[in-house]
């Protein structure tokens, strides 16, 4: 019998802080998928908002915990495109530095979840049940960065009660792009309402998608809108993990 | 031209609130960027012919100092003459000394982003010349005194009716009650005071898409016929090229054409491709007497041998800003200078300064769709990035994000105090917004709330629950 695929779970910052439960559906899906999953208690934030300003002294400092904690594992599973692409950007942010070779191949060990769970275990089906109309995200990143968009189409269709709408524009940004979205609100802003927008046309009652960032962006802002939309993280519907209130959600008794 | 980029923020607030301006710009989404993905679609093997193209603009200009020489050489056989400017100043002066020699009164001129990049309309009529743009939409924003806000659409943000006010403004001679709304009527209208102006012109400006080396010809594309009628009426032709443009052969031209017009604006060649090898010969019925090519280089060859090398692949199509949401929010005039959208926010800090030019890379959301339509492949969000360093470096960032990085990674690289950390901010969100879910308002959060509600924690870290209930 092959031996379980090692996964390191990296949970990722916003994750961490503001949606515990999606990580723990991440948890589950891999579990279910047959991996021996581990999250290391040493883990922050990937480097992204650094390396992305242009402070690559910043980036690479934090960016060597991420090195460090996750180079034992087999497999790096990032339930966020936008981070894992970063880790995928590790080659050249350590480049011709001492952890060149470490950042090379932990990149090429990196996968965004719903990527992992098709492409590289082979899952076309998960057991969840979700009776809603749920539109599905193509963040920027997975849908260029990491070439994720049948993926999580194919198994949110698997989900028991599930109808699946597309978004008009799905391929353009929420308007979100990491300290973009505060550096230039208005533009980001304006790029938001376009997507609400859309989102509320779909018809969908619930938005999924691969990326916190992106999720709570259009979440603040349906929550601005008083729209009766649900945010969720996608992990979360396919995992059948639906207890928590929406991402912006009220408290629920 | 002025550079207004450093007031990026305040032009693009401006541009978020003109209405006029925004159903312009409504009109991108549906024009270009749909006819692009139509033709692309048509042919199968437009991938590959993309990376063709980057590999002929690749090996150009790994060679570049060979095949500038030897277009040189190329235009010399066919009668012509090149001369070498090294900044916008020296090109200037070198189209304003033709024109003195031709005798020139009135010069015409093809669309050309370069002469706008060196600033030539205003020098030359400041030495007493008449200029007229005879490409449409130039003309339209010479009459409006305005710069261009696309590459290849440059009246894209200006609005039938204004156009209508604008001829009935400057076309005086002609009958004030004419019927003037409908694009037939205005562009009848332009096209016979342009005719007017053809036949008496002394000097035609172009600019080049391409300049072939095997054969020093200079090539250009238009839809209206303008660039032809600018170039081969008047006694002399000047052709302002950047020196990125040469290509070794015809064949290269005519790979780099295939994807160059279906990039632009989904047409498989623009309506007219035209070629200029030299003045007029015996027998020509027509052509110009003189030709002249002025290469520009104004930085091109710093570029060359830095982190931004792979933008002078660059073949000018405007795809990057037809697909861009930043340039599809703000318009063309926000970036402040020649060139908007993701190219003229990589091109503009090279050619003015990154300390004026900084915003432009920074008011990205590194979506991607721009490298993702690139015909060349330019890795946009890249070079991006990179002018994002070196604005870093200059400590052009904003003191407040400088001071959010430097605490962020403080706690970021020491796991156990950012625990902590995020355990306590964590606390104190839920203490302000468990309830309702999210705040609407929060002190040094403006930059989120203006536009967005803040989502509130449910509970604690997902670190906290995990390894408590692990342990």
């Amino acid at each position: 019998m092959p031996t379980k695929p090692e996964v390191g779970l990296f949970v990722t910052c916003l994750i961490d802080f503001f949606r515990p439960s999606a990580a723990f559906a991440a948890v589950q899906l891999l579990q279910d998928a047959g991996c021996s999953v581990t999250v290391p208690k040493a883990q922050t934030c990937c480097g992204q908002p650094a390396f992305n300003s242009g402070d690559s002294g910043d980036a690479r400092a934090v960016a060597r915990t991420v090195l460090k904690t996750f180079a034992p594992f087999q497999y790096v599973v990032v339930p966020s495109a936008s981070c894992a692409g970063m880790i995928r950007h590790f080659p050249e942010l350590f480049k011709d530095t001492e952890h060149a070779e470490t950042a090379v191949s932990l990149a090429a060990r990196t996968h965004e979840l719903t990527g992992f769970l098709v492409d590289v275990l082979g899952v076309t089906s998960v057991r969840a049940d979700f009776p809603h109309a749920a539109a599905y995200h193509d963040s920027c990143s997975a849908l260029r960065e990491m070439g994720i968009r049948d993926q999580p189409r194919q198994l949110l269709r698997s989900v028991t009660g599930l109808q699946l709408c597309e978004l008009s524009d799905a391929e353009t940004c929420c308007g979100f792009g990491g300290t973009f979205c505060v550096k230039y609100p208005e533009i980001s802003g304006k790029m938001a309402a376009a997507k609400t927008r859309d989102i509320t046309e779909s018809g969908a009652n619930t938005l999924v998608g691969p990326d916190m960032g992106c999720l709570l962006n259009m979440a603040g802002r349906l929550s601005r809108e008083n729209s009766h939309i649900q945010v969720r993280h996608i992990a979360e519907v396919l995992a059948g993990q639906t207890a928590a209130p929406p991402i912006a959600g009220p408290e629920t008794e | 031209m002025r550079v207004t980029s450093p007031g990026f923020k305040a032009n693009a607030g401006r541009a978020l609130t003109d209405p006029q301006l925004q159903k312009a710009l409504k009109r991108l989404k549906g024009g270009f960027q749909v006819a692009r993905l139509k033709a692309a679609e048509q042919l199968p093997e437009f991938e590959a012919l993309r990376d063709q193209a980057r590999e002929i603009k690749d090996f150009t200009l790994a060679h570049l100092d060979f095949y500038l020489e030897l277009f040189e050489e190329r235009v010399g056989f066919a009668g012509g003459k090149v001369h070498w400017a090294a900044n916008a100043s020296a090109a200037r002066e070198i189209v304003l000394d033709i024109c003195r020699e031709a005798g020139a009164k009135k010069i015409l001129k093809g669309k050309s982003m370069v002469t706008e990049e060196i600033g030539l309309n205003d020098h030359l009529e400041a030495h007493g010349l008449q200029v007229i743009e005879t490409d449409l939409g130039e003309y339209i924003i010479q009459l409006r005194k305005e710069p261009p806000s696309h590459i290849i659409a440059p009246a894209i943000h200006v609005s039938k009716d204004q156009v209508s006010e604008d001829f009935r403004k400057h076309h005086t001679d002609l009958e004030p009650k004419r019927p003037l709304e409908e694009p037939r009527e205005l562009l009848d209208e332009a096209r016979q005071i342009l005719r007017e102006h053809f036949l008496t012109a002394d000097v035609g400006i172009t600019g080049a898409n391409f300049l072939v080396a095997a054969s020093g010809s200079s090539v250009i594309v238009t839809n209206e016929g303008n660039g032809d009628l600018t170039q081969t009426l008047a006694k002399t032709h000047i052709v302002v090229a950047s020196i990125e443009k040469v290509v070794p052969t015809m064949e290269d031209c005519a790979t780099l054409l295939r994807v160059l017009s279906r990039s632009a604006t989904g047409q498989e060649l623009s309506v007219y491709t035209t070629f200029s090898t030299g003045p007029r010969r015996a027998g020509d019925p027509d052509g110009p007497v003189d030709y002249h090519v002025v290469l520009l280089d104004n930085g091109r060859t710093q570029l060359l041998g830095n982190e931004f090398r792979e933008v002078l692949r660059c073949i000018r199509c405007g795809s990057c800003m037809n697909s861009c949401p930043v340039y599809g929010a703000v318009g063309g005039h926000a970036y402040g200078w020649v060139y908007p959208g993701p190219i003229g926010a990589v091109l503009t800090p090279a050619l003015v300064g990154v300390e004026k030019a900084w915003h432009l890379p920074s008011a990205s959301s590194f979506c991607g769709k721009c490298e993702e339509v690139c015909p060349v492949r330019i890795p946009l969000p890249k070079l991006m990035r990179h002018w994002r360093e070196r604005a870093f470096e200059a400590g052009k960032a904003p003191a407040t994000q400088r001071f959010g990085l430097k605490i962020w990674s403080l706690f970021a690289r020491r796991p156990g105090l950012y625990r902590l950390a995020t355990r306590l901010a964590s606390r104190l969100l839920r203490m302000l917004g468990r309830k309702r879910g999210s705040l609407s308002k929060l002190p040094l959060a403006g930059g989120w709330t203006s536009e967005r509600d803040l989502p509130v924690p449910p509970g604690p870290t997902f670190s906290d629950l995990y390894h408590r209930r692990k342990s």
